[in-house]
């Protein structure tokens, strides 16, 4: 029986997988980089939670409700920026804006009832309540999303829709040029992002069972989502699973055993990312498929 | 009735008339070449035609159907190819993958999409190609993936915008004979060529613009042989052969 501590570890890693894939479906895909993915994950766990608190909803439903929602911020944030062109940085900044409005917005509404933060009270200890004793549990049923998630980016990748997002991030002009209504499949990858990101909002809540606005809205999260898909691959299937590992990894070791000063693990986890980046800038798993490549080229030649 | 017709187009940038009171038609079947010296306005009649930009004067029209406001997906829809004069390829996707998003637009089925692009593929001779990255390519071969992709939708009507630009002679009549070879195939051709003997030798009928007006319009030996044409574009020295 592996610790608790383990297990912990081991569902954050599936976690940051989980929605570093969500995002890698808009940003590494469809080549539209948010940087404000947080605005989704917070709205589907304060869906599921006040749902779940004030009027029972069971959370599950609620998950579904707050993807939902998730999808309808996803298409009003994605109307209004593909709408006037919005491409780039421009794009990575305005979803940076919507996260840091609804932020604002909930810190506004929930410091009046919930000055604390927002406690999940606990109501059983089983799969219909989402709510468990033993971590265990939570591996499983964050295992079973991340599979789901990849098995999707898996099949989406190789079909048109996958194709046509590729063809939008390398070159919306001629991608248009061929027939593809790129703001529609923009506004697709949008919704389904969101919706996947926001279902991961609600089992954060129900893994910590209390929500703080600043952690569910805040840019710590969304640099976070964004980070494990682009450190593993964007654009890649496993992508977002390499990078989680690697950097929920890091975080721990540096956590655990770096510390001259406070802070200085921070300082290490920053700059083992740059060094990622300079040198490896289409990812790890890009990194480790080199070698193979090389080694083939030299047996073929 | 002509495929593509265009009456009384205009289009101004502030103050320029990059394109003034154009009209011409397009028979089906034909192949027409569109020429000019440089900022003559060709490569925005092709921008006007794939709607990248709206006329601010005058009607389009592509098989009875008006062009006007509809976007370049909608118009690659209808029947219409292009390719870039400065090519746009998908530069992380393999060729058969570039081919295969132009044949995605008539066929869903990823597979069958791909057997498609290499048929494609085939007729272009970049077969040796298929899963080399597009910079790794030489200027021809990308110019030849550009014409696939366009290809691959089964247009109508393909717009060539420059296709034998920076190319070698040898690579120049590959080229015009894999162009004459799609033509046999049942695609109308408009074709922006500044290489004059390629032109020249693959239009049937040939259109010259100037400062964004029709200077001439006929058969090549009567536009090589027109005195307005010579001054404004040949030069004197040429002569037709």
């Amino acid at each position: 029986m592996p610790s608790q501590y383990v297990i912990h570890l081991a569902v954050m890693i599936l976690f940051f997988a989980y929605l570093g894939a969500a995002w890698n479906i808009l940003g590494g895909y469809a080549g539209q980089f948010s940087f404000g993915h947080a605005a989704f994950f917070g709205l589907g766990a304060y869906t599921s939670t006040l749902l779940h608190i004030h009027y029972g909803v069971s959370p599950w439903i609620g998950m579904a409700l707050g993807g939902l929602a998730g999808v309808l911020l996803g298409l009003g944030s994605g109307f209004l920026s593909f709408r006037y062109g919005l491409r780039g940085p421009y794009f990575a900044l305005v979803m940076l804006a919507f996260a840091e409005m609804l932020r604002l917005l909930f810190e506004t509404w929930m410091s009046r009832s919930y000055p604390l933060g927002l406690p999940i009270p606990l109501k059983g200890t089983s799969l219909l309540d989402f709510q468990f004793r033993d971590k265990g549990h939570y591996f499983y049923i964050i295992l079973v999303m991340l599979i789901a998630v990849t098995w999707l980016c898996h099949r989406l990748a190789r079909s048109r829709v996958g194709a046509y997002w590729m063809a939008i991030r390398d070159n919306e002009e001629a991608a248009q040029a061929l027939g593809i209504d790129a703001f529609a499949y923009k506004l697709l990858a949008m919704a389904i992002s969101a919706f996947l990101t926001a279902l991961g909002g609600t089992f954060y809540a129900q893994y910590f069972l209390t929500l703080e606005v600043n952690e569910l809205f805040g840019v710590q999260i969304s640099v976070e989502i964004l980070l494990s898909a682009i450190i593993g691959g964007a654009g890649t299937v496993f992508g977002p699973l390499v990078g989680a590992v690697a950097l929920q990894l890091l975080s721990e070791v540096t956590r655990v055993y770096v510390r001259a000063f406070s802070g200085f693990d921070l300082m290490v986890y920053g700059g083992v990312l740059i060094l990622v980046i300079i040198f490896l800038p289409q990812g790890l798993l890009e990194g480790m498929r080199r070698p193979y490549r090389a080694m083939a080229r030299a047996l073929s030649t | 009735m002509a495929l593509l017709e265009l009456a009384g187009v205009s289009r101004s940038f502030g103050g320029v008339r990059a394109v003034n009171a154009l009209s011409f038609a397009v028979p089906e079947g034909e192949i027409v070449g569109l020429i000019g010296p440089n900022g003559s306005g060709k490569t925005t009649v092709f921008n006007l035609i794939s709607g990248v930009f709206l006329p601010n004067q005058g009607t389009l029209t592509f098989a009875g159907a008006s062009l006007i406001g509809r976007k370049p997906h909608e118009i690659c829809r209808l029947g219409i190819g292009r390719t870039f004069q400065i090519v746009q390829p998908f530069n992380s996707l393999t060729v058969l993958e570039n081919v295969r998003v132009g044949a995605f637009r008539t066929i869903g089925d990823p597979d069958r999409a791909a057997h498609e692009a290499d048929a494609v593929l085939r007729l272009v001779g970049l077969s040796h190609k298929r899963e080399a990255l597009p910079p790794s390519l030489t200027i021809a071969d990308r110019k030849r993936l550009e014409l696939a992709r366009a290809l691959a939708t089964r247009p109508r009507l393909l717009l060539l915008d420059e296709v034998m630009a920076g190319l070698r002679p040898a690579e120049t009549l590959e080229m015009l004979e894999l162009a004459r070879r799609i033509h046999a195939s049942g695609v109308t051709l408009l074709v922006i060529e500044h290489v004059m003997r390629a032109v020249m030798s693959l239009s049937h009928r040939i259109l010259v613009l100037h400062h964004g007006e029709k200077l001439a319009e006929g058969t090549p030996q009567e536009v090589s042989r027109d005195p307005e044409v010579i001054r404004a574009y040949l030069g004197e020295e040429y002569r037709p052969a």
